[in-house]
């Protein structure tokens, strides 16, 4: 049997003196599209962060495809097959959509699939702005650009937080349409959600977080038949 | 002070044309110094306060590999080089520790190592004041140009500090290296995350400022006396660059070098013994009009 694409194990982080993780643990086989849903505040954003080195974990295990990486820089962890889409964009504001896009090319473990060209054949609404400053595009340019950004590396584990969060429905359509893409590739994606309708529409995993814990797991399926664990955790 | 001298200056152009030209190659050594330490400090956060004495080294070098040689560019390539080499030392073993810490801290380290080159320099070439002097093969009758003298050798430095200066806006601006390090001076934790490593960045950036103070020592080694403790005042002028330019822009600290080289030119005619004042009015009236520098982006 081989080892999950990701696996994430009793992990523990903490801001300062506040601990925000108590102990997550996630596998994620090859292919699959996990998406990780929590309430506002939950520790989404704080896991993904963990697992990419941009927070440090305080106990607890990172593997990438078998490999640990627990504690290492975030660019050690990105080599070893990592791709991040932050929440909050982190665009490069004073270069342009393709300058962006040419930071972060590099030859990763999946191969070197993935170039701007192809980056704007799959986000067609992208290409026309390669020109145009990161910094002057709205909030759906920008998330695009950042999804975009990520494939450069050519990663086999893509985290993406709240992809679909505020956006335009004809740019939700597209960034939907890019992760099943994705899938098909073979990409093994983690998703940070409140959105429940588009998670389900391109999850196949579902893990349910509340106070930095997993409550839930299973799959997309199994999510839908149990109507009382989306009341209990996900609603507002 | 002699400002009559002054203004008959600026009305006679051979007057203008030999302080300008002056001024112009004195501006681009202090250039290529604060360009430096400009550089370390929009990329690596840091306070270079040893800058000056990687200056002072270059100078030091580039005599020794004069002395060896005889060959200016080989001195100027040594000094260069052997700075770069220099610098990589202090940022592996002392200053990348010491990334994110309070600029006291960096102080303290950063004096360390200048009192340590200085002691080295004592130790490798005596206390006593240098010289090195014009080289020989660039010792050519100046060049006349409109009846102001433009001596050989400082028309010499102003067109290799300018092709350094060329090369510095090329790099930064159209290459994928200088593109990164500029995103990285603004989110260094996203361009980590993205794969590219950081802390080599961080240490080749930092070779590369102190590569260029010591290219700046090492070329003005000819004109200006190498002793221990040299790397003082250029390191002061470098901050009032900077400060003037804006802290972290590379196109800020030229125009801010040349405004201080002119400065320092037509001020050596007309207000000798207030040039070091001039500049700090110049900083002080900069920082009054526009707090954050020429360039300098607005504070965040
Ligand atoms: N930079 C930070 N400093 C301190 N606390 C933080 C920081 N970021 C998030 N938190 C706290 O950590 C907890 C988890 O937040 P987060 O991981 O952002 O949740 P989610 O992404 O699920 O909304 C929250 O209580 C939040 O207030
Ligand atoms: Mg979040």
């Amino acid at each position: 049997m081989t080892a999950p694409e990701l696996e994430v194990e009793r992990l523990e982080a903490a801001y300062g003196a506040s601990q925000v993780l108590f102990g997550v643990s996630l596998a994620v086989e090859r292919g699959e599209t996990l998406a990780l849903m929590g309430r506002n505040g939950a520790g989404k954003s704080s896991t993904l962060k963990a697992i990419m080195g941009l927070l440090r974990p305080r106990a607890g295990r990172v593997m990438v495809r078998g490999r640990e990486v627990t504690g290492l820089p975030p660019y050690r962890i990105a080599r070893a097959g990592l791709g991040f889409v932050p929440e909050d964009r982190q665009v490069f504001p004073e270069h342009t959509v393709e300058e962006n896009l040419e930071i972060a090319e590099r030859a990763g473990v999946a191969g070197r699939e993935w170039n701007a060209r192809r980056a704007f054949e799959v986000l067609p609404l992208l290409a026309p702005l390669r020109k145009r400053l990161a910094g002057r595009l709205s909030g759906g340019e920008q998330q695009m650009l950042t999804i975009a950004r990520s494939l450069m590396g050519n990663p086999a584990v893509m985290l993406l937080d709240e992809p679909s969060e505020g956006l335009a429905p004809l740019i939700v359509q597209q960034i939907a349409g890019l992760i099943r893409t994705l899938r098909e590739m073979g990409t093994t994606i983690v998703l940070a959600e409140q959105n429940s309708r588009f998670c389900l529409a391109v999850a196949t995993q579902v893990a349910v977080i509340d106070k930095g814990e997993i409550v839930w797991r299973g799959s997309v399926a199994q999510f839908r038949a149990e109507p009382e664990i989306q009341a209990r955790y996900l609603q507002v | 002070m002699e400002l009559t001298e002054l203004l008959e200056c600026v009305t006679a152009l051979s007057c203008v044309v030999t302080q300008v030209s002056a001024g112009l190659t004195i501006g681009m050594l202090l250039f290529l110094v604060a360009s430096g330490l400009t550089l370390i400090f929009g990329v690596l956060g840091l306070v270079n306060f040893a800058h000056g004495s990687f200056y002072m080294v270059g100078a030091y070098l580039a005599l020794a590999g004069y002395g060896a040689t005889g060959s200016f560019v080989a001195a100027t390539v040594l000094g260069a080089l052997g700075v770069a080499l220099l610098g990589l030392l202090c940022e592996r073993l002392l200053l990348s520790r010491i990334y994110g810490a309070d600029v006291l801290m960096q102080l303290l380290v950063c004096y360390a190592i200048v009192l340590i080159l200085d002691d080295v320099v004592k130790i490798v070439w005596g206390a006593d004041f240098l010289s090195m002097g014009v080289p020989d093969s660039l010792r050519k009758p100046p060049f006349v140009v409109a009846g102001g003298i433009v001596p050989y050798f400082y028309a010499i430095l102003f067109l290799v500090t300018a092709a350094i200066a060329a090369l510095l806006a090329w790099g930064m601006g159209r290459t994928k290296f200088g593109r990164t390090v500029r995103a990285a001076a603004v989110n260094p934790a996203m361009v980590s995350a993205l794969g590219v490593n950081t802390t080599a960045l961080y240490a080749i950036v930092f070779a590369i400022g102190a590569m260029l103070a010591g290219a700046a020592g090492a070329l003005s080694a000819p004109i200006r006396s190498v002793v221990p403790g040299a790397g003082v005042s250029i390191l002061i002028e470098s901050f009032i660059v900077t400060v003037i330019g804006g802290m972290g822009s590379i196109g800020g600290a030229l125009a801010a070098s040349l405004i201080i080289g002119l400065t320092r030119s037509f001020g050596s005619i007309g207000f000798p013994l207030f040039v070091e004042g001039m500049m700090f009015v110049i900083m002080a009236l900069v920082l009054l009009l526009r707090p954050s520098g020429l360039a300098g982006r607005r504070s965040p």
